[in-house]
């Protein structure tokens, strides 16, 4: 049985033909493993790790390396607040310090009521509205205390829920198109376009 | 291009020229010219990866002298290498710092203290004092990462040898690195435990003390121990290894680098089954597998209890002189656990003594010695490096886990493609590039039908493109191609593999045979003479009507034969018709020469007690027929004697010789009647002596290197050569009435009358896995909990067919009697069939061998009783 | 003053709020490039980006056209484009992907086209959510639109592109290591040689990887010709950049400026780009290109923003990130900063890097936070001195990428110039700012 929903595996069954070698697949199934589980739940590396032909071990060793996987429970909210060089500059200490009182627990850890996990982040390539937070990578430009408290009384009611959904879903655009040839039809044209450019390398060699 | 051709390039190395090998790492260019770069990363059985940083030296290169890895940099001609500058010094020293930075300061109670590279190279470079006055990393420690391995993560250095073990050459990536930056840890998966049969390994090549073993842990100082070169003798495969102990304990086994053979790896059972050895001597039950015979035994009123050697050898030699005097009425069985020496001992006691050529080291499980001599031998490097090698075994990894180790690289780095013969699943599966799925009773067809190359036979389950695949990978006379032949399926015929191998082997005249035989020194025995139509030194003497095994056993319980000699305590335990073996023994009188207790001891009248591994010298001849050196560690318990002596003083009680006098001398005997290499091996003139008929090229260990083989640096000290590996051939001189094997002198092909298959039953797999109830697992406390139960294996066509979920526990019908078993998913097993394994007990105990396999029959079935 | 009247070259769009759209895009010349470029010969395309001189925008300045040419031996089988952003105080790849997606699109099948790749993959760092859904969508349209897939433009070129999201991990950034992310691996840097993936990239087959900004400028070329590029700048910084301003001043942000024709004073004080610093403080010291890159003084305002002169003052323009500090940020907290997250980012291959950014982390935490002692000035330069023998510029170093070396880059340069702060701190016992 799997551990996917039916929808997810189907999703997953789609990544994992978009690359020439399954284990390529293994950062977008560990995104869709989150996107289930709102974190990396053995379940979900045992699936992984089925799909893409490796151990659980090294699945597990593999997410561990980037720190978008959580390999425990998270809160529904994983608040990132960046206290990198510009943000540093900007007060990001201070920031973060009034966000783990706003939320009540200190960071790396997740409030009382499970709905939010506090992270420090690098430098998340906003420095423009330093300091920066991060709502499920997710950017609210918010930087002032008053409006990163609004943000997180307005996430508690739910009223931010369509522009910031539940930690783990990450893109929400499906792919569509793509290349429809099949698998050969481009490796046969990969060919023929190599042996043309050999030809012509060739002549332009004599 | 010239440069194709040169098989040197010029280097320079500190200032001097020298030669080296083009494409050779720095690193084994420096040491071949007498400078050690300090390493720790490096490995030389694994690809370079250039971590740990700690053998930069420096090479001009077109920006001038810069820092390069040793380890991995590539010499080249007019390359200029600098190993003892400021500036290598300098940055040598940085690194060792940055190792220390975060390294725990508890070598007093670490393992490795005292062998320890990271702690020499501290001592000989570091500077006394730390500038390092943060607070270091923590980790919980130890962890209990698997069975037998324990973590101690604050220790690592991040070396990744052990990871790169797993997945690059054990092809199980249990452990992985976790997380980044120095929070890098080695880690398992919670669902998965690192129970790798190779997971000693990472323990032997981990430079520090975070990998640690348990059975070692705590043990010993490295100071403390003494060691020998020897060969494991755990199965066939012939690993070399150092054996250490202290004082009269063993305390541990570390491979040692064999270039022709195990390239410094061991499996786990090699490696920990030491306590096996020392056995259980504080409660004495001789019907305890566990137990070590420590005194002869004689049966009086009904019980075994100890007497003198004299009164021992005068019963033994009665009873077995009373049955001698029959033509017929005295056979010998086993054998196959002894030195090369020791057969030969017992083979002139048997031949020369008792007047007899019923004598069979096999138990009925192994292939017809005629066939075996008929084949065109392989060596493991052949098979490892053959264009093609097809498989005709078991679980390779369960029966000969380094030979799967050596041919799973040879398939991993694609210079060789693999063609199964798929009986049951298999570790190599997954690299096969032809799996030929074979039932129960259907091998020979297979191989008919590969030999033939076109017609697929009615009922087999693979398709025409598979077997033109296979056929292709063959090629027409299969050149360059190596077959693995072994026994499967214990549940089957022998005939039915012997046929498939002889129509193969007959088919394909160029190809080479590999015999994958399970125990321990098989082949030597065999060259030896412990076979009915064998002589010492592969001669080969038909029609003298010698019984084998099973039929001794038949002739026994028909009051044809009337005693037997058991060489080696364990027969009951490893025919797959205990029942037929039973009521033989019961018939008999029976004299046990052996090392350990055991159930068969029960229809013992006299036990001889022996020494075994670890505890006696000689040779051993591994699968490939290569000769190599078993050597003592400690003093056998006891009264135990060797093998050579106890043949001998039991001819004096027949008033004969033997003509052997000590295990040298008998090794001095083997080469001058027979030329097969011993004495010389022994001399370490030639070392390994490999006797397949043809010249191998020598190839000379290895040095031994510190960081490969932890240890093994005092090995040199207690004064160990440094060399194995030359060659000799041999030409079976033996008597004037032996000649070699002829396809006419090999039993299979005749008469074989495979029953058909009921389709509402399943045929039976009887497999064999690394981890039994063998000895050596129930003698070793450490891996008890590795030894499994019995299951049935089914794929889920067949368990949807009969309705049960993998769990559910099942009734059985055997031919002889009915099991409860659970049953278990195993999409490796081919439909219609279910896999047993075999010398597994179920739940209460009961081998179930015993009630559910038909000995007599060419296969055996079950049926379940469904729901 | 700053010279501003270069052509936007990537940010044309900059002024339209639906510029990620395929209907704006199309609006404002989007594809032609691309329907003119499938007219030529493939090595003619290349031959444009050859002429225009077009330095990669990622960090290591190599020219884009030399990097195609240099492997004509040997046919390229993947395109793979650098998104990973992470390079602390730089997010211009990140407006790119956001607000003009499509032009990175154009740019990617153009080069795919000059090196005849039918597979491209664009690896995105992963906490650039709206910028992955982005880019998504902007590849649905061009497959709809028949920009992309099988048969471009009813050419015979066929190509294929995949949004791979990173997780959350620096190292990716480095080409090697965003390969073995993209095999699906822990992003542990390929150690070298090969030093390009150009020879062994993914899966072991010649690979080209180049920058978003880098690919985002490949439009304008095709429509403009390399000449044109090439006519921009000075020296062998070619164009328009984008520099992302970030720090103590009034207007941080993404500029595209000319390069050479402008200098650090223009993009710092220009009240059209960065504006001055705030409060009119006195500036103190600036990042010329990204957190591994040396620091300058104020002395140095007036040097042109091109990659050799910058290279020449013993420093890089790298990722074009420039922070600049005041005379009210504590140097010594920000060399702590930065050496933290190198610590944190330190993939932990290398031993010099793993335990040297942990160390040098540790001890600048004690310098800022109390418990700094006067030797540890000295000391974190010798251990600099182990990681980057000789603390040059370019480094040399002991590791296999230059992430390593890069850690020394502000603790020296921060040492040098400000060695007084250092000793204040000891002597203060913990920060004086404070
Ligand atoms: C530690 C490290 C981080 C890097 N990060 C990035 C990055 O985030 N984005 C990028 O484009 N290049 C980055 N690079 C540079 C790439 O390795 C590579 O040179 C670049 O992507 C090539 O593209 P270009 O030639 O178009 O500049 C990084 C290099 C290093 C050593
Ligand atoms: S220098 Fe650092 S980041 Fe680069 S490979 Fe080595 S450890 Fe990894
Ligand atoms: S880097 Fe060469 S031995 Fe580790």
């Amino acid at each position: 049985m799997s551990h996917f929903r039916s929808e997810i595996y189907q999703r997953a069954e789609e990544l994992v033909a978009l690359y020439p070698r399954p284990r390529s697949a293994m950062l977008p199934l560990l995104h869709l493993a989150q996107e289930q589980d709102g974190y990396l739940s053995d379940e979900g590396i045992a699936e992984v790790a089925e799909l893409t032909g490796t151990t659980p071990a090294d699945v597990r060793g593999t997410a561990s390396f980037y720190d978008m996987f959580h390999l425990e429970p998270v809160g529904k909210y994983v608040v990132g607040v960046c206290t990198n060089i510009a943000c540093l500059l900007a007060g990001g200490e201070e920031f973060l310090e009034h966000a783990s009182k706003k939320l009540g627990c200190p960071v790396g850890s997740t409030s009382e009521d499970g709905l939010f996990t506090l992270e420090e982040t690098e430098c998340l390539a906003d420095c423009n509205i330093a300091p920066v937070v991060q709502v499920n990578h997710r950017y609210v430009r918010t930087t002032t205390p008053e409006t990163f408290d609004a943000m997180i009384d307005e996430l508690r009611d739910g009223k931010l829920d369509h522009d910031v959904p539940s930690h783990g879903t990450l893109i929400r655009v499906r792919r569509s198109g793509g290349l429809r040839a099949s698998r050969q039809e481009v490796a046969d044209q990969r060919i023929a376009a190599k042996a043309a450019r050999d030809q012509r390398v060739e002549s332009e060699a004599k | 291009m010239s440069d194709v051709t040169r098989t040197t390039v010029q280097i320079t190395l500190d200032g001097r020229a020298i030669e080296a090998k083009p494409g050779e790492l720095l690193i084994e260019a420096c040491e071949r010219a007498g400078t050690y770069v300090p390493r720790f990363c490096y490995h030389p059985r694994m690809e370079p990866v250039g971590v740990c940083r700690m053998c930069l030296v420096e090479v001009d290169s077109p920006r001038g002298a810069t820092l390069q890895p040793a380890c991995y940099l590539r010499v080249s001609d007019g390359m200029n290498i600098v190993t003892d500058s400021e500036k290598v010094k300098k940055a040598q020293d940085g690194v060792l710092e940055f190792l220390l930075a975060n390294h725990p300061l508890d070598c007093p109670v670490c393992d490795k203290g005292g062998e320890c590279p990271l702690q020499d190279q501290t001592l000989a470079h570091g500077s006394g004092e730390t500038r390092f006055i943060e607070e270091k990393r923590h980790f919980v420690k130890p962890v209990e990462i698997g069975e037998l391995v324990l973590l101690d993560r604050e220790r690592c250095i991040q070396c990744s040898r052990c990871t790169r073990f797993a997945s690059e050459v054990a092809g199980d990536a249990q452990i992985a690195f976790a997380g980044r930056g120095d929070l890098i840890e080695v880690a398992t998966s919670p669902t998965q435990p690192f129970d790798s049969v190779f997971s000693g390994n990472v323990v032997q090549i981990c430079p520090v003390g975070a990998l640690t073993a348990k059975p070692y842990r705590f043990s010993a100082r490295p100071w403390d121990l003494e060691q020998v070169e020897s060969t494991c003798t755990t199965c066939a495969v012939g690993c070399r290894v150092a054996v250490q102990s202290s004082g009269n304990r063993l305390t541990r086994v570390l491979g040692v680098d064999s270039d022709p053979v195990n390239h410094g790896w061991l499996c786990d059972k090699g490696r920990f089954t030491l306590e096996s050895v020392d056995g259980n001597i504080l409660s004495f039950d001789p019907l305890k597998a566990t137990t070590r015979i420590t005194e002869p035994l004689l049966r009086r009123n009904g019980e075994l209890v100890p007497v003198s050697w004299g009164q021992a050898l005068a019963e033994a030699a009665s009873l077995l002189r009373e049955a001698s005097a029959k033509p017929g009425g005295v056979g010998a069985i086993g054998g196959a656990a002894l030195t090369n020496e020791g057969a030969f001992a017992w083979e002139r006691f048997v031949r020369g003594v008792l007047g007899s050529d019923s004598i069979d080291a096999q138990y009925g499980d192994g292939l017809d010695a005629a066939l075996l001599q008929a084949l065109p031998m392989a060596t493991i490097d052949e098979a490892a490096s053959a264009c093609t090698v097809v498989t005709l075994t078991g679980d390779l990894r369960e029966e000969l886990p380094i030979l799967f180790l050596r041919l799973r690289e040879g398939a991993v780095k694609k210079s060789s493609s693999i063609v199964e013969f798929a009986f049951g699943p298999s570790a190599l599966h997954s690299l096969a590039r032809v799996s030929l799925v074979v039932r129960p009773g259907e091998a020979h067809i297979v191989a008919q039908a590969v030999a033939s190359g076109s017609e697929v036979p009615v009922g087999v389950a693979f398709s025409e493109e598979e077997l033109r695949e296979a056929r292709r990978l063959i090629g027409e006379s299969g050149e360059g191609v190596v077959f693995v032949v072994g026994r499967p399926n214990l549940a089957e015929d022998a005939r039915v593999m012997e046929t498939a191998i002889r129509t193969l082997a007959e088919r394909f005249p160029d190809a080479k045979f590999l015999p994958a035989l399970r125990r321990s020194n098989v082949m030597g025995a065999l060259d030896m003479g412990l076979s009915p139509n064998l002589r010492p030194g592969r001669g080969f003497n038909a029609h003298k009507g010698g019984r084998d095994t099973l039929s001794q056993l038949e002739a026994l319980r028909k009051g044809d034969q009337w005693a037997v000699l058991l060489l080696g305590g364990c027969l009951l335990g490893n025919v797959a018709d205990p029942d037929g073996a039973q009521k033989a023994l019961e018939a008999a009188d029976v004299v046990v020469v052996t090392g350990h207790g055991g159930a068969t001891l029960a229809y013992a009248n006299v036990v001889l007690p022996a020494a075994i591994q670890h505890e006696r010298s000689g040779t051993v001849t591994n699968i490939e027929g290569r000769v190599t050196t078993v050597s003592p560690k400690i003093v056998p318990p006891g009264s135990a004697w060797p093998d050579v002596a106890i043949a001998a003083e039991l001819a004096e009680e027949f008033g004969q010789s033997i003509g052997l006098t000590s295990v040298e001398q008998t090794s001095r005997a083997i080469e001058e009647t027979t030329g097969y290499p011993a004495l010389s091996v022994m001399n370490d003139e030639v070392y390994d002596g490999v006797v397949v008929g043809r010249n191998v090229t020598p190839s000379p260990r290895r040095t031994l290197d510190p960081m490969a083989v932890p240890g093994i640096r005092s090995a040199n000290a207690v004064g160990l050569g440094s060399h194995t590996g030359s060659t000799v051939v041999v030409n079976a001189t033996g008597s004037a009435t032996t000649s070699s094997a002829t396809w006419n002198d090999v039993r299979a092909g005749r008469g074989l009358d495979v029953p058909l298959a009921d389709a509402y039953a399943l045929r039976v797999v009887l497999s064999r896995r690394l981890y039994d109830r063998g000895v050596a697992m129930q003698g070793s406390p450490a891996l008890h909990g590795l030894i499994p139960t019995t299951t049935l294996h089914l794929n889920h066509f067949d368990l949807d067919r009969l309705g049960v979920e993998s769990g559910d526990v099942v009734k059985v019908n055997g031919p002889k009697g009915t099991l409860e078993l659970p049953v278990v998913l195993n999409e490796g097993v081919a439909r219609g069939t279910t896999e047993i394994i075999f010398g597994t007990l179920d739940e209460s105990g009961e081998n179930v061998v015993k009630e559910l396999i038909d000995g007599s029959s060419v296969i055996t079935q079950v049926r379940l009783a469904t729901r | 003053m700053a010279a501003l009247d270069a052509p936007r070259i990537v940010t044309s769009r900059r002024d339209f709020a639906d510029s990620f759209t395929l209907a704006r895009y199309l609006d404002t010349g989007g594809y032609v490039a691309l329907k003119k470029a499938l007219t030529m010969f493939p090595e003619a395309v290349a031959a444009e980006v050859d002429a225009a001189s077009l330095l990669g925008r990622g960090g290591a300045g190599f020219p884009a056209g030399r990097k195609w040419s240099m492997l004509r031996k040997s046919p390229i089988s993947y395109l793979v484009v650098n998104g990973d952003e992470s390079e602390p105080a730089t997010f211009k790849d990140h407006y790119l992907v956001e607000r003009d997606p499509h032009q990175l699109v154009e740019g990617v099948i153009i080069a795919a086209y000059a090196l005849q790749v039918n597979q491209a993959f664009i690896f995105m760092r992963g906490e650039f959510a709206l910028g992955l859904e982005r880019v998504q969508q902007a590849l649905n349209d061009a497959y709809a639109h028949g920009a992309l897939g099988s048969k471009i433009f009813g050419s015979d070129f066929s190509l294929d592109v995949v949004v791979h999201p990173g997780a959350g991990a620096y190292i990716c950034g480095e080409e090697t290591a965003l390969i073995e992310a993209l095999e699906g691996k822990r992003g542990f840097p390929r150690i070298k040689p090969p030093f390009f993936p150009a020879v062994t990239g993914l899966y072991g087959e010649p690979t080209v990887v180049n920058n978003v900004e880098t690919m985002s400028n490949l439009p304008w070329i095709v429509n403009n010709g390399g000449a044109a590029f090439a006519a921009l700048g000075g020296g062998r910084s070619t164009g328009t950049r984008l520099f992302a301003l970030a720090g103590r001043v009034k207007n941080p942000g993404v500029y595209e400026v000319e390069m050479v024709k402008n200098t650090f004073r223009d993009l710092i004080y220009d009240p059209q780009l960065g504006g001055g610093i705030i409060d009119d403080k006195q500036i103190k010291a600036f990042i010329p290109g990204g957190v591994s890159a040396p620091w300058f003084g104020p002395e140095l305002l007036d040097l042109p923003l091109g990659q050799d002169e910058v290279a020449g003052e013993g420093s890089m323009l790298g990722s074009g990130s420039i922070v600049v500090m005041d005379e009210t940020s504590c140097v010594v907290r920000a060399v702590w900063r930065i050496t933290k997250f190198f610590s944190r980012e330190s993939c932990g291959q290398c031993t010099p890097c793993r335990e040297g950014s942990g160390w040098i982390e540790r001890a600048m935490y004690r310098l800022e936070h109390g418990g700094g002692r006067m030797e540890d000035i000295d000391l974190l330069l010798d251990l600099c001195d182990n990681i980057a023998p000789g603390l040059t510029w370019p480094p040399q170093q002991t590791t296999i990428c230059v992430l390593g070396p890069s850690i020394p880059s502000s603790v020296h340069s921060a040492i040098q110039m400000f060695r007084d702060d250092f000793v204040a701190h000891v002597q203060h016992g913990g920060c004086p700012h404070e």
